[in-house]
Order: C-alpha cells, then structure tokens, then sequence
C-alpha cells in the first residue's frame, strides 16, 4: 500500500488469469416427478498451492455459475479450490427449480461437498469430509445458510441478502400486535417466477422450469393475495428459518439496506435464530448499502470480508472481528465527495437489534381521513423491482391517499439504525374488507427537501375490522439513518403502493395516532477506525522527507575552499578563459581571459550585446559559467561565495521594493546583507542627492532616482569593488559631473571600480583602465594612456572604431 | 571579516518586507471580510427562503452557521477552504521569489551574497507564516464574529456530535490545522513555480490553475479510485473532526498526500535554484 500510494494506482488483479476447469457434477433426483439424477453445469478453480481448502459458490436466481466467475477467480487466486455451479433449472444444468427445496437443491449442494470429498486437491477433515465454505448472495445465500444447517461438513458460511422465511418476505406484515399474514410482494414475486420462464419448456409452457409444486403454488398465492397452510409449510422448508437451528459453522451474514425484496428484517430474523440457537457461533452481521434495489455497491469491500472471513475460518489465517457493522450513506454535500470511500463504516461489538427503542420522538398531527381507491390506483410508487431502486428522490405519494404525522425540528442529531415504532387507530369505512396500509418513515431537511431512505415502505394488513378503530402498533422499515440538526421526522401512511397486490374495493379510513410519541431505534455505534494504516501513512511521510532531506544534502554544490590564490589576492578581479553559453544561444562571453588592476576607475566597453553584463554577473556569481573561473581577491566565485560581500554593485537597474520608502530600502537591504559592521547611510545618500524623497515609496520614482538609490545601495558599506553597469543612465549632466569625482575619490581609497558603458566619451573621461569586449570575446585590455600611445594621437573613440571596425554594424543585425 | 552568512536575511528582515505589501494587506483583510459578509447576510438578508440556495444540496449551511461561534467558525472555514484559503497561500507562497525577480532585487540579495538556500529557506518560512496568520485570522475573526451574532452555543455537527468547552476549541485547532496542512500542495506547488519563473502572476496563477483542474478531475466519479491519487483529495478529510470519536484515516492519507508533494516540490525548487543562473 505504502508503495502504492508512492507511484500511483496498480491495478491488484494483474495476476494470471487461469481458465477454470469444466465438470459435471452428479446432484439429487431431477424433479418431485422425475426421478433420474440431476447434472449441475460446473466450473472447478484450482490454486497454484494445493491441497486446499475448498470454496462453494452459488449464484442469484436467473443466472448461472458464470456470475460468480469473478469472486471465483479471485478466491482461487487467495489460494481455494472453488467450485461454481449452475442451481438446478438454471442455464445448462438440468433439473427443475425448487426454489432451495431440502430433498432438490440443498441436496445438490451435499452432492457437490461428497464431489469434493473424491478431490485430492481438496483438504479433508476426515473421511468424506472436505474443508469447504458455501457463500453466495440472495438465492445463493439462502442456500449457503441452509447448507451449513443441513450438512455438519460445512465450515463456514457466507451469506448476502437473503431470505429468513419466504412467507415473511413475500407477505410482509409490519403490525407487530396482529398475526396475519401480511401483504403479497406481487411485483418482486411475479418478477422472479418471470426470471424461472426464460427457457421455454414445451412440455409446460405455463411453467417454463419451474417444478409443478411451485408453479401452483405462484399461481395460487399470486391470484389470491394469501396462502394457505400447507402453502406456508411449503414455503417455510424452502427458507433458513427452518434449518438455521442446526448451523455449527461460522457465519458471515451480509445484509442491503437498499431492499425492498428481502429487508434487514430478514436478515435480522436469520442472526436472532442462529445465536438462540447456538449462542458461542462466530457470526458477523453487516449491513452493507447495496441489497436488490441497488444502493451504493460495496462489493471491494464485500469481497474482502467474505474472503478474510474463510481465511479465518478454513485455514485459521489473520484476524476478522465479529463486529457488528453498518454503513451511513453520505447524505450531505460536505462528504459526498468521498461517497466511493469506505467511510461511513461505523460498528460495536455487540449487534444492537433491530428494534433498540432507546429514543423517545413527540410526533403529532390531526386525525386523518385517507382513501383506498378503487382497483388500487392510482398507486404510490416507492421502488421498483428489476430497475432496481429508482432512488428515494423519485418516489411518488398521491394526495388524499396519506396521513401524515411529523415530529418537530431535532435539536440533536439522530441515528436511527433499525425499526422505529408507533402506534395507530385505523378505522374503515368498509369494515368487512381488509385494510392494507403502507407505513413510511421520511426525513425533511431544513430546507424542506424529503426524501424516502433506501425507499422502503412497511406494509401493513388489518383482517376485518369490526366497527370501531383498531389499535395497530407499527414497526416502520429498519433503517441506518443519520438526521441532522433542524431535521423532522415525517411518517406517512399511505393506502397504495405499486409493488405490492392492493384490495380492489373503495374505502376510507380513518387513522391517528394512539399515542403521541415514537419510538426512535437507535445503537452505541464507533465510526470503524483502522488507526494503524493512519500512522502507516505518517511514517511514510516521514520517511520520505528523511530521504528528500539527504538528496539535498547529496546534491549541495560544493564550497571550493580549496580554490584560493594566496598570490591574486590583492587583484580585484581576475578572469581564467571564461565561456557562458545559455542553452540554444550563441556563446555570450567566448574565452575571454583579464585581470582588473587595484585601485582604479576601470572601463569595461563594448556595443551592446558584447558580453559585457554577463561577465558581470559571473563576477557576481549570479551567472554559473560554462567553463572557466572568475577569483575576486584570489577566491574563486561560486554562487554565495563569501567574497562576494567585498563586492558592491549595480547591474542593469536598480532593485527596490516598490512598496517601502528609499531609505527603509536601503536600511532593511542593509540588514539583509549579513554585515556586522556600521552602513555608510548619511555620505551614500548624500551622493544618491535625493533631498526629501527619501521618505518617499520607490514606486513614485523617476528612473533617475532610482538609478541614483541602486548607486547608493551599491555604496553602502564601501566595498572594496564596486560595479557599476552603465551608471550614467538618467542621470543629468551636473550629476554625471559629480558621480565622476565620486568615483575618483572612491579609487584614491585604494578600491576598484569598474564601470560598463557602450557610451565611450564617459569611459573615456571617466577611466584610466580600459577593456573592450566584442561579441563576447576580448579585444584588448590596458591603461587607456598606454592603449593610446600605441595607436599615434588616437582619441578612444577613433580607436575603438579601429579595433572593432565594420563588425560593429554587422554584429548589430546578426 | 564583517560578513557572516548565516546572519544574512534574517527571518525579522523578510518579514517586514512582506508584510508591508499591500497583496499581504489585502489578504488578510480578505480574511476578516468574509465572516463580516456572511454574517451580514444573515442578519440583514431576505429571510429563510435563501437558506437552501447556499451549497445546493440538503445540507443547510447557513443553518448550522447560525448555531452559535464554533459552528460559524466550521462553516466559514468550509467556505474559505474551496478557492479563498487556496488562492491567498498560492499568493504568498508564489510571490515571494518571482516578485523579487520582478522588482530586479533578488540579484541584489543573492550577490549580497545571501547563499542561495539561505534565501530560498527564509522565504519559505515567511510565506508558510504568513499562511499560518491568515488561517489563523480567518478562524479568530470567524470566531469572535460568531460569538457576538449567535453566542457561544456547542459546536454541534450535521454528522453526529455536539461538543462543548475545551473540546470543540480543540477540534477547531485540529481542523485549522488540517487545512492548513492540506493546502502544503498548493503552497509547495506555488512556491516551485516562483523559482522557476520571473513573472509573478504566472507563479500563483499556475498553482491556482492545477489545484481547479484537480478538484474537477475529483468531481468526474468515472474515473472511480483513480481519483484518490489526486493531489487534494483528501482536503474535506477534516469533516471527519466533527464525528463523535474524530476518525484519522482520511485525515491521514490527507496528511501524507499534502505532506510528500509539498516537501517533494520544496527539494525541486531547491534544487532549481542551486543552478538558476539568475537573468532578472
């Protein structure tokens, strides 16, 4: 991870993909009518390292083993023998559905644990008894759980969305005081028993491959609304609830809060079962944000869970807790840009249930009269089977079909994590028909935006109801709900809903509320922490500055002490074959090799575009020559170097900021420059001759001024070398005068001065030492008296024509 | 001899030379502007139908803003985070060397001679304090501000707590903090491309330009986990302050995230300068 986090994303799965191995296992009788041997279309994944454990993954209804291929792949890759295969009446197995009957498919499923018993690769327990988990999610889950409650050789279990009893599922009643049946699901049901006709069976078309016993029983229970008890017997030994008292092994139970097919009620049921019944059972309950209408897919981290759960437990490899834990679904924009995260994860060690009733809400709203219109529609709309959820902002509520009862504003924030209840009194206006209600729990922001979490609704069936108001109390749909300050809590009961079958007859009711309180679910819930990886990430950093501190240590430049010459150390400047090439240019300063005497007014000259300011700047050690050295005082210049402070000077323009007074510039420049000795303020500014604009911010200057300041500045502690590049620019004639006599003083001190100028009327009058530059090379350097001498009665002008000649206008255009 | 390097530059000196820039002025007033515009807003604006504008979402900001000082404090530093915050610490840390070669001073300094890391490490500490002050201002300020409009009420969080006395002074600290360490990107950024360029503008605006471009990379949710390497990421990590027990991971990718590229762009521009051949 660490490295990861370094050099950018890898993808994780870039391991060998192998293509599984194709079998056919032998599994129970086909049908309640056919007795020959069913065959389960099978793909068989084998590690790299074996023997292994074994891994049994079942599909979801209406899909086949290559569902799973993914999840399979993955787990071989951890190091199982996973076994993925086709249910019975589905893609190229054979056989009828049975919907997870004992004596057809969890038979099946005993058949694949005695296949993998024959397997050499497989670990065995004992004799015919494999090392083997079963996980799979919905149909698969419930399979998974029915398995391990059937078969004693199953050893561990993972098990998503499923189902605890197909009854409670499919005919949900949240009337908690009422024992009837609930209210039919016929949009998810007709959905599902669709999803069993795909493959047309001309034998029986009605019932495409669905075994005759379920094929009635749909019929039956989908034309009616209801069951009948043998109906429900049927239904029940299909369903976990009838096994789940027998599990011994493991259990990771995955729960989606985002499904109206198969609720968190389900899942709770299935955990309540199996630790009455085994109260030591390792099981780890989540409620992820995924389930059958979609939700937010959580399957990386699933998949993580599923498979450190069978390392725990099949090959007693790393630590998973068995925490309980749920997902908070970001709601508000401060983290919705971290809604792919895993944050949100909170849990506690012990599962709260779902009905954890510690807050009481005042809720309150008049009696209202509400309509069950005729033939059920128009009908609300709260999710919708197949879409999957078509997300709470959607959903729709009819007016006149809702009674609504809210609490006020929160003054604390609330989360609701399970079923909240309240009571009602419903009367009908029909009391020889059923009621059938929809309960809902809405959140209302502040800004008056409601929205409907995961879009669930609970269903509720009143059998006939005798002529005064009956008392139902209502358990609302379970939830993991964050609300917030200046929230309201809003539940609506409403007469329709289009997923579920609605009585046909008109009638009104009449509902209030019995008590004017809810109950609020709530648990003692920590934000999931993993702390450790937080200080692995600190440590990295550390490391890393560590690691960036010692490449800038490594790759200081050099101080070369060792470059001093003790015999050049009363020479001002002293230049050895000097080249500076910048990068895609001709060479600015080719070669040129001088000294500048002691103690004089030096003239540097040249046109424009000689050399001149750049072999300035290498005195400097601004500029970092290509070849070369430049010694101030018999000490080599490197960028910083210490003789650099013998230097004071002045090079293209001044450099003031523009904000500050001259002198505050001058004073703080002074500060800055690391000397421990007294600035020469009153005698430099005298010269500068800037009267009272001194006090004045730079930015008002004339350039004039300016250049007078940079002339100062350069002044200020009386180096023992001062450079002035082309000083003279806007100064008037009078201050010219005066600067010329500043600078023969200055030299009669015993210091240098070098003056650039491609004006040779001011080197001329102004120096006694002359250098000429040309196109970056040397000309000739001398006393300006000597140079004169040998060319007869020259004037300096007639004789720099004379060494530079015609290139001077060439050199101007090229 | 006279001059002692280390001596040079003193962090006093470069600090009264940017201070008392009119850019460091008005950021800082900037600063103060903000809570006193809100506040305003809120006191003398057209009522409560405006509150669902701000922010879009169903989070009511402006209500929680009004819950007491603390909880102003959390909304203006979740205002000030997006473009504010950023820009001001792109300023001060992208100005300070390339304005320097704009007003021609830098080879000035550096022939004084201040050595060139001695500079660079000067520099470096005076915008980071300066960026510290102004951070501190706004979440001072934000506080006194709130205190006086809407009193000194818990901070009370939209996530799931409510906290009071020493803790909620402390939880500010730490979300000060956290920004302050979340924008290191931004300031290193800024603070390599003043070395390399001479124009100041061009430094702070570069830094500005890629910190937009990355938060509208983090906007796009096609590009799924890729996202989480983006420089900035984790910058709302400090959200995560206002659970009931604080969680760190985030803040700790954060913390990393920040921290590497800002001290990865610092040893960039160091090395830089070492051999810049100074043109200004």
């Amino acid at each position: 991870m660490a490295a990861l986090f370094i050099f950018g994303f890898l993808p994780s799965t870039a391991a060998a993909q192998t293509t599984p191995l194709e079998i056919v296992i032998v599994g129970a009788a086909s049908s309640s009518t056919d007795a020959t041997a069913v065959q389960l279309d099978s793909d068989l994944y084998l590690p790299t390292t074996l023997p292994a454990p074994a891994i049994v993954l079942a599909h979801g209804f209406g899909s086949s083993k290559t569902a799973v291929a993914k999840q399979a792949e993955n787990l071989r890759a951890a190091g199982y023998v996973v076994v993925a295969y086709t249910a019975r009446g589905f893609g190229k197995s054979t056989g009828l559905i049975s919907m997870n009957s004992p004596q057809f498919e969890i038979a099946d499923a005993a058949k694949v644990i005695d296949y993998l018993a024959n397997r050499p690769e497989v670990i065995k327990d004992d004799v015919n008894d494999p090392r083997v988990g079963f996980a799979g999610a919905s149909y698969g889950g419930a399979l998974s759980l029915m398995i391990a409650g059937t078969d004693p050789r199953v050893d561990a279990v993972v098990s998503d969305i499923t189902w605890h009893n197909l009854t409670t599922a499919l005919f949900p009643q949240s009337a908690v005081n009422l024992n009837s049946a609930g209210v039919f699901k016929k949009l998810w049901t007709g959905f599902f028993f669709s999803r069993g006709l795909v493959i047309p069976n001309p034998t029986n078309p009605r019932c495409g491959r669905f075994d005759p016993t379920w094929c009635e029983l749909y019929e039956s229970v989908a034309q009616r609304g209801s069951y009948t008890n043998l109906e429900a017997q049927l239904m029940r030994n299909s369903s976990p609830v009838s096994t789940n008292a027998n599990v011994t092994a493991p259990t990771l139970l995955l729960a989606g809060q985002a499904d109206s097919l198969f609720p968190l009620s389900e899942a709770d049921a299935n955990y309540q079962q199996l630790k009455a019944a085994n109260p030591a059972l390792p099981i780890k309950f989540v409620w992820h944000s995924g389930g059958h209408d979609g939700g937010r897919s959580e399957t990386t981290r699933l998949d993580e869970l599923t498979q450190r759960w069978f390392d725990k437990y099949l090959r007693d490899n790393g630590i998973i807790n068995s925490d309980f834990e749920v997902t908070f679904v970001p709601t508000n924009i401060i983290s919705a840009n971290q809604a792919n995260e895993s944050t949100g994860i909170e849990s506690s060690k012990n599962y709260p249930g779902i009905t954890n009733l510690t807050e009481q809400l005042l809720i309150a709203g008049p009696a209202q009269s509400v309509l069950a219109p005729a033939g059920g529609v128009p009908a609300a709309i709260s999710t919708f089977p197949g879409i999957g959820s078509i997300g709470s902002l959607l959903t729709q509520q009819i007016p006149a079909q809702n009674a609504i009862f809210q609490t006020p504003s929160l003054t604390k924030p609330l989360k609701i994590v399970g079923s909240s209840q309240l009571e009602l009194k419903v009367s009908s206006s029909s009391p020889q028909q059923d009621v059938v209600l929809f309960a809902s729990l809405r959140i209302v922001g502040a800004n008056g935006v409601s929205s409907l979490p995961s879009g669930l609704v609970a269903p509720i069936r009143i059998p006939l109801i005798s002529t005064g108001p009956t008392t139902v109390l209502v358990q609302l749909p379970a939830i993991a709900v964050a609300a917030k300050v200046g929230d309201i809590l809003q539940v609506v009961i409403s007469t329709t809903d289009l997923a579920y079958l609605l009585p046909t007859t008109p009638a009104n009711y009449l509902i209030e509320l019995a008590s004017p309180s809810i109950a609020i679910s709530t648990a003692a819930l920590t934000p999931t922490t993993t702390t450790q990886s937080g200080w692995v990430f600190v440590l990295l950093t550390i490391g890393v500055i560590v690691l960036l501190g010692l490449v800038l240590i490594i790759l200081r430049p050099r101080h070369r002490k060792a470059d001093t010459r003790a015999e050049i150390s009363e020479t001002p400047v002293v230049i050895e074959s000097l080249v500076k090439q910048f990068k895609n240019g001709p060479k600015a300063v080719n070669d040129i090799s001088y000294e500048i005497p002691q103690g004089k007014v030096v003239g540097l000259l040249g046109p424009n575009g000689a050399g001149k300011t750049t072999t300035m700047r290498m005195v400097m050690g601004l500029i970092q020559p290509t070849a070369g050295a430049v010694f101030v005082f018999g000490e080599r210049v490197t960028p910083g170097a210490a003789v650099l402070s013998r230097i004071g000077s002045l090079v293209e323009g001044a450099g003031f900021l523009p904000h500050l007074t001259g002198r505050e510039n001058l004073a703080l420049y002074w500060q800055a420059t690391g000397r421990n000795t007294e600035p020469h303020f009153e005698q430099v500014l005298k010269i500068a001759d800037l009267g009272t604009a001194v006090d004045r911010k730079v930015r008002t200057y004339s350039q004039g001024m300016r250049q007078r300041l940079g002339i100062a500045q350069a002044m200020l502690g009386m180096p023992d070398l001062l450079i002035l590049d082309e000083p003279t620019n806007g100064l008037d004639p009078p201050q010219i005068k005066a600067m010329r006599d500043v600078l023969h003083d200055y030299v009669a001190q015993g210091k240098t001065v070098i003056v650039s100028s491609h004006l040779l009327s001011e080197v001329e009058q102004t120096c006694s030492y002359v250098v000429v530059m040309h196109r970056g090379q040397l000309i000739t350097a001398g006393e300006v008296s000597e140079l004169l001498a040998s060319h007869s009665n020259m004037r300096l002008e007639d004789f720099f024509l004379d060494v530079v000649g015609d290139d001077l206008t060439i050199g101007k255009t090229s | 001899m006279t001059y002692v390097a280390r001596k040079t530059l003193p962090f006093k000196v470069e600090f009264i030379r940017q201070l008392r820039r009119r850019r460091t002025l008005v950021a800082f007033g900037l600063m103060v502007l903000l809570p006193l515009i809100v506040v305003a807003a809120v006191k003398f604006g057209s009522g409560d139908d405006d509150s669902s504008d701000f922010g879009g979402g169903d989070l009511d900001l402006i209500g929680l803003a009004t819950n007491g000082a603390s909880n102003f404090t959390v909304v203006m530093v979740f205002f000030a985070t997006g473009f504010l915050l950023t820009t001001v610490f792109a300023l001060f840390a992208g100005d300070t060397v390339a304005s320097e070669a704009s007003w021609s001073s830098l080879r000035y300094l550096l022939a004084a001679p201040v050595p060139r890391r001695r500079l660079l490490r000067i520099k470096l500490a005076v915008a980071m304090t300066l960026n510290l002050m102004a951070i501190m201002i706004l979440i001072l300020v934000s506080y006194l501000i709130g205190l006086l409009a809407f009193g000194s009420e818990p901070l009370i969080s939209p996530l799931g707590g409510n906290f009071s006395g020493a803790e909620q002074f402390l939880r500010l600290a730490i979300i000060g903090g956290y920004v302050y360490i979340t924008l290191l990107f931004v300031s290193g950024l800024a603070f390599y491309m003043s070395v390399r360029t001479d124009v100041p503008l061009g430094a702070v605006g570069t830094a500005v330009l890629l910190v937009i471009v990355f938060a509208i990379l983090d906007a796009i949710s096609a590009l799924g986990d890729l996202r989480n390497w983006l420089p900035g990421h984790y910058s709302q990590a400090w959200t995560d302050v206002l659970s009931p027990e604080i969680v760190w991971n985030g803040m700790a990718k954060g913390f990393a995230s920040a921290t590497i590229l800002f001290a990865t762009l610092i040893t960039l521009a160091f090395l830089k300068f070492d051999r810049k051949d100074i043109l200004s």
